[in-house]
């Protein structure tokens, strides 16, 4: 039904923007070229609530063809231990990403676009987690969001081992292009119709040819019972029928 | 209109028994339930309610007899209203925007003049039917002074002065006369033309802080006679300052030198002063003083007698002769002063404020007000609301006696603005006068000294301009409570339950057979004469509570409750201290459900210049402000939420974040705090700023202080957010999901915290605009879904309900209006069935789109809403006509096939067809067309079936839908009679055929 063709477009669609990957990078304030951009993705969790955002890896963004791949490093056993600890506090686990490629050591200006999972379900998860890097038409960064695999907290013992290296997908996404009216196919549709009935001329035979055998015996009844209402059942019978000989 | 029998049905089931291996999905749009009403029902369910505006120009002058006057309003409409009950006689409403402004009326006889569109189009009107006798496009140029020219007593034509021209248009077809161009029109500023009668026409115009510029035309070829120079340093501006009285004197008045200058137009050349202490009186501070003439009739001179304005509550009646100016009247403590004529009579009608003491009262406060200078300088404060109109005779200024009406003003703060009167000659040759009086929130009152009855009709003008609107439950009845309290209470012993469940089971009792009673009563007498008057102590609830409370806000800043079966206002609010430009937002604290506290709303008002928040409370059943004191809010409130945490009086808590993210609390009780504390990690709000294109999440933290936790910025140089909505909160959806031909179910994917954010495109190009469509999660910032609408333009209206998210914008390429439908869902499998978190979500929903053609702009658009939403959704869709379309959401479904499969055949679904129809017989509200909707508003009602709507705009309209007919309804023409005469038949024939057969078996045993 629709719903497998929808997952194939989902699929699709990525691949349809790259081609135009890069000039509608470079028509973006942001892009600076076409090459390859860093993005400094940054990471905070700290056990009294405040933010402090420190280096995760960098993300690069090839403008070209659209992908992106991040190199990031292992967690050291000082932040292993503060991430348990966040996760045991029911903390944050915060991310972010300045909105504009330019340096990735230092501030930018422009500000950042940042989110957020309970770091529980980081802990839980054992590190893996799926970043999705949103981007406009023009191909400024709008959006990152965070989820991790499996999501959810629900109490379970994570070993240190499986705290040492993150699983992490990215991906980037720019906005898919809706749909208009197929008028095209619709007419196509109508046509293949039209043809088909041609093709069958015993389609073509209208409600009262093909059901005169069942309407006859029904009209006389109710006109020997004389019932007030067969006025109204003819007269929706003959509306069926030109509905249906279409 | 189909005849009162209803055969669909029959029809229906009759085709489906022929063609059910046909084409089942031709049924179902065969089937489709027809919204319009029969003939009978016309006005059964629904009212609608027409309104003007608030009024720019009014004439009253009509010829006398004639029970209507003419007004021209703010909202462009050009309308007549019977002048004995207030109705409108005709309408006409024109665009909302500029181009439809009215800048002038005229009234000449049975012909009304307009001036519109900034002087473009001049139109006359017969204003006995309302029918346009002719319309003119004049030239450009921005408009100054319409003026009616008559010549040797008969008005023939009308002049429009504009800023370089001067046209004469004939009255009886439009036709251009003559135009002539003004000299020096980039130095000098025309702004008045004058005439009367004699065949001469005077335009005055003004270089500010330098001269008059005195021009006198010929009105039968339009040549210019004579043009003068006059020295006037001392003038600035014509308009709103100076007038013309007496035969063509110029009269203004300057507060610099405390004089009024006059200039007789024909014979003089220099303005001569008259100092205004030779007049005793004075110019108050800072206010610029003007002059109010009155010119009876354009064919003979104005009236030598004159207003003048002097201070805000200060006005002074002056005669001007050739030797002089001369004072006739001095009227201190004076709201709004006005003209009458009629026949030789002129008079003049002054409003004062009516002070509380008699006698002795009027030196007094003359004493006070010279004394104290303020008191003066302000506009005249009236505390107890109350005003008397007196009228006064203009050649003499003497009072004339017996034509005082007093009149008193319901709301506090509000003041009269605008007063308009009509005199006629009584049989005895007195002077008799009606008055029309509008006030600042927009409340017309006629008044007419009539037996003791003062007032003749009031229009409440103000819900033209309907902002926001909630509706609430009614209370239960006395009875009602009373069973309803029963459960509330705790228990005390079996015996006294028992007690109490007996009495209350009486007073039901009670209650039921005075309801027989009444019944029984009213059915004896004729059918016109049952009222049912509905006011404010009878009200309750009915047993399917299809009757609410509408509680309606307006932009002028007053507030309605208005009963939503009947459409009578039950109570108004006036608030006094908002400025024009305010945005409103209407909560609904405490619903009616939580007997024996009253029901509570919230409105909470943000001035869009300063920022200033203002909250108020009140009962919305009786419009009283609550005892409860609002917190005080020194900063601008960036976001307000509705908490589902709740008082021990069950009013829900509402923040309040200001612009420094700090949290305030109402009620900040210490439970409601606590209660906070304990949920404060999992609330979560969320912000927008649109001009930085910033949206923002966070969360409270235990000592209510906010935490950011996720930022999104959608560059603002692209695209700018122009919309974001989310679901309303009291939705709720009967079905997780949806069976599919195959058995399986698709689950839909209900995210309560899912905002869909519109933007629209910087560039309005035609090849590069577009639209963009964000679904986020407002809790964790997750983008769900972004697309882009492609050669898109707004504005753009969208519904987001359940699962689906349904706009409609304009396509630039193919020139049209469509309709883009987005539906989430979950898969065949649920994630989590028991509970839904944001926080917990792997996996983003499907989404499927599909876009439809709409033959027509939209302007409001809206869902149904039902009880527990069993009841399948349609979309109310006003149109620029005035229609509301109901379509069936079944019709906007993405997942209408391309080819019709056997299972989506068995699934009910439509094939696609890439356009939408309008068809007449879904609209809603048959012809009560509604003027310039700008919302509608669905509520749900005790019946699963029936949602109730109100639509508003220049007018309302209140009316039920049935989006899957009514079935938990018996039929209006339900055949009572018939099924209990079935009935009884029934039970009698088994009574006798019972006996036959005993008797019949009696036999057989003796036989």
């Amino acid at each position: 039904m629709a719903a497998p063709w929808l997952l194939l477009l989902l699929l699709a669609a990525p691949g349809a923007v790259q081609g135009s990957g890069c000039r509608a990078g470079a028509r973006g304030a942001a892009a600076e070229g076409c090459g390859p951009t860093g993005l400094l993705l940054e990471h905070s969790f700290e056990t009294d609530d405040n933010v402090h955002f420190r280096k995760r890896g960098s993300l690069t963004w090839n403008v070209q063809d659209g992908t992106i791949t991040l190199t990031q490093r292992q967690l050291t056993e000082d932040e292993r231990g503060r991430l348990r600890d966040v996760a045991a506090l029911n903390g944050l686990y915060r991310v972010r990403v300045p909105r504009k490629p330019g340096a990735v050591e230092g501030l930018v200006a422009a500000g950042h676009v940042s989110s957020f999972v309970p770091a529980c379900s980081l802990v839980e998860s054992h590190l893996s987690d799926r970043l999705t890097l949103h981007v406009d038409v023009a191909g400024n960064v709008v959006g990152l969001s965070v989820v991790t695999e499996p999501g959810g907290c629900r109490g379970h013992e994570v070993e240190d081992v499986d705290l040492e290296l993150f699983n992490t997908t990215v991906q980037l996404q720019p906005p898919l292009t809706a749909p208009g009216p197929e008028t095209a196919a619709f007419i196509e549709r109508l046509e293949m119709e039209q043809a088909q009935k041609a093709k069958n001329p015993q389609e073509q035979k209208s409600f009262f040819a093909k059901y005169w055998m069942y309407i006859v015996p029904i009209v006389l009844f109710l006109m020997m019972s004389g019932a007030p209402d067969a006025g109204g059942q003819g007269g929706g019978g003959g509306g069926g029928g030109g509905g249906s000989g279409r | 209109m189909p005849g009162r029998r209803r055969s669909g049905p029959t029809a229906g089931f009759f085709i489906m028994a022929a063609a059910l291996a046909a084409r089942l999905w031709l049924l179902v749009t065969l089937l489709a339930p027809a919204t319009a009403v029969y003939e009978d029902q016309v006005g059964k369910f629904d009212w609608r309610q027409q309104y003007v505006g608030k009024l720019k120009f009014a004439s009253l002058e009509c010829a006398p007899g004639l029970k209507k006057m003419v007004v021209a309003t703010e909202e462009n409409v050009i309308a007549a209203l019977n002048s004995r009950t207030g109705a409108i006689l005709w309408r006409h409403v024109d665009k909302g925007t500029q181009e439809g402004a009215v800048d002038a009326m005229l009234l000449h006889g049975q012909d009304a003049l307009t001036v519109s569109n900034g002087g473009r189009i001049l139109r006359s009107w017969e204003t006995n039917i309302g029918g346009l006798n002719w319309e003119m496009s004049l030239d450009s140029g921005s408009f100054q002074m319409a003026s009616l020219v008559g010549l040797q007593d008969v008005v023939k034509y009308v002049a429009v002065l504009k800023k370089t021209t001067l046209t004469l248009y004939y009255l009886s077809n439009g036709h251009q006369k003559w135009g002539e161009q003004l000299p020096k029109s980039e130095s000098v500023q025309y702004q008045m033309v004058y005439s009367y009668g004699t065949g001469v026409l005077w335009v005055l115009g003004v270089v500010p802080n330098s001269h008059v510029n005195v021009m006198t035309f010929h009105v039968e070829d339009g040549e210019m006679v004579q043009q003068v120079r006059v020295s006037a340093p001392w003038l600035k501006s014509l308009s709103g300052v100076c007038g013309v009285v007496g035969k063509a004197v110029l009269v203004c008045p300057d507060s610099g030198t405390r004089s009024l200058f006059t200039l007789a137009l024909e014979t003089e050349e220099e303005m001569k002063r008259t100092p205004l202490q030779a007049l005793e009186l004075e110019f108050g501070q800072g206010f610029q003083p003007w002059v109010l003439p009155t010119q009876p009739s354009p064919t003979s001179a104005s009236r030598p007698q004159f207003f003048l304005q002097l201070a805000p509550s200060h006005f002074a009646l002056l005669q001007y002769r050739p030797e002089g100016l001369s004072l006739l009247r001095s009227f201190p403590q004076t709201a709004l002063v006005s003209f009458g004529t009629s026949g030789e009579k002129t008079v003049a009608a002054v409003m004062t404020c009516r002070t509380e003491t008699k006698g002795g009262s009027v030196e007094e406060t003359l004493t006070k007000s010279a004394s104290d200078e303020s008191s003066t300088q302000e506009a005249l404060i009236c505390t107890n609301q109350t005003y008397t109109i007196n009228l006064y005779l203009a050649e003499t200024g003497r009072r004339l006696l017996d034509t005082s009406i007093t009149f008193s003003l319901e709301q506090n703060g509000t003041r009269p603005e605008q007063l308009y009167i009509q005199v006629f000659l009584k049989k005895d040759d007195s002077v008799g006068y009606r008055a029309l009086v509008q006030t600042d929130d927009h409340l017309l009152l006629f008044l007419q000294q009539l037996a003791g009855k003062m007032l003749l009709w009031s229009r409440e003008e103000s819900l033209a301009e309907v902002v926001s609107l909630e509706m609430v439950d009614l209370p239960l009845t006395g009875a009602q409570a009373e069973l309803e309290g029963e459960f509330g209470k705790k228990a005390d012993g079996l015996l006294g339950m028992f007690l109490k469940r007996l009495s209350s089971q009486l007073i039901l009792l009670q209650a039921w057979t005075a309801h027989l009673w009444k019944m029984f009563y009213d059915a004896r007498k004729p059918r016109s004469q049952i009222k049912n008057e509905i006011n404010i102590d009878n009200l309750a609830r009915d047993e399917f509570n299809l009757q609410k409370m509408v509680v309606m806000v307006t932009a002028s800043g007053k507030l309605f409750g208005i009963e939503s079966s009947s459409g009578t206002i039950l109570w108004r609010q006036y608030l006094s201290n908002i400025s024009p430009d305010s945005s409103f937002k209407l909560m609904v604290q405490r619903t009616t459900a939580h007997f024996p506290h009253p029901p509570q709303c919230i409105l909470l008002v943000k001035d869009k210049k300063t920022g200033r928040t203002s909250l108020y409370v009140f009962n919305p059943i009786f419009g009283k402000w609550s005892q409860v004191a609002p917190p005080v809010l020194k900063r601008p409130i960036l976001q307000a939420l509705l908490l589902p945490i709740m008082d021990q009086d069950y009013a829900k808590a509402l923040l309040l974040i200001d612009d420094e993210y700090k949290v305030t609390a109402f009620p900040a009780s210490r439970n409601v705090l606590r209660q906070l504390q304990e949920m404060a990690p999992s609330i979560f709000f969320y912000l927008v700023d649109s001009e930085r294109g910033r949206l923002s999440g966070f969360r409270l933290r235990k000592d209510l202080t906010t935490e950011l936790n996720w930022e999104l910025t959608i560059p603002p140089e692209v695209q700018r957010i122009v919309m974001v909505k989310g679901k309303r909160t009291s939705e709720h959806v009967h079905s997780q999901g949806r069976v599919m031909g195959d058995r399986s179910v698709l689950y839909k994917s209900l995210n309560p915290n899912l905002l869909a954010v519109v933007t629209e495109s910087t560039d309005l190009h035609h090849e590069r605009t577009f639209i963009g469509i964000y679904l986020i999660d407002g809790v964790t910032g997750r983008i769900i879904h972004s697309s882009v609408q492609k050669k898109a333009r707004g504005p753009v209206h969208l519904v987001h309900s359940e699962n689906w998210v349904v706009y409609q914008y304009w396509n630039t390429k193919a020139r049209r209006n469509e309709f883009t439908v987005l539906e989430l869902y979950e898969g065949t499998e649920q994630y989590n069935a028991t509970a839904f978190s944001s926080l917990d979500r792997p996996q983003l929903p499907q989404v499927l789109q599909q876009s439809y053609i709409f033959p027509s702009s939209i302007s409001a658009m809206e869902a149904t809403i039902t009880e527990r939403g069993i009841t399948s959704r349609h979309l109310l869709i006003g149109l620029p006509s005035g229609a509301i379309l109901s379509l069936p959401k079944a019709l906007l479904d993405p997942r209408r096939p391309e080819i019709p499969t056997e299972q989506s055949r068995e699934e009910n679904l439509i094939p696609y067809s890439p356009d939408v129809q309008i068809h007449a017989e879904r609209f809603i509200n048959y012809n009560q067309t509604i003027s310039r909707m700008r919302g509608i508003y669905t509520a749900p009602s005790g019946l699963e079936s029936t949602c109730l709507v109100v639509a508003y705009g220049l007018d309302i309209y209140q009316t039920r839908v049935y989006p899957s007919k009514q079935f938990d309804v018996l039929k209006d023409d339900y055949d009572y009679v018939l099924i209990s005469s079935v009935l009884f038949g029934l039970v009698f024939a088994t009574m006798i055929t019972k006996r036959l057969a005993q008797v019949k078996l009696l036999n057989r045993a003796w036989r």
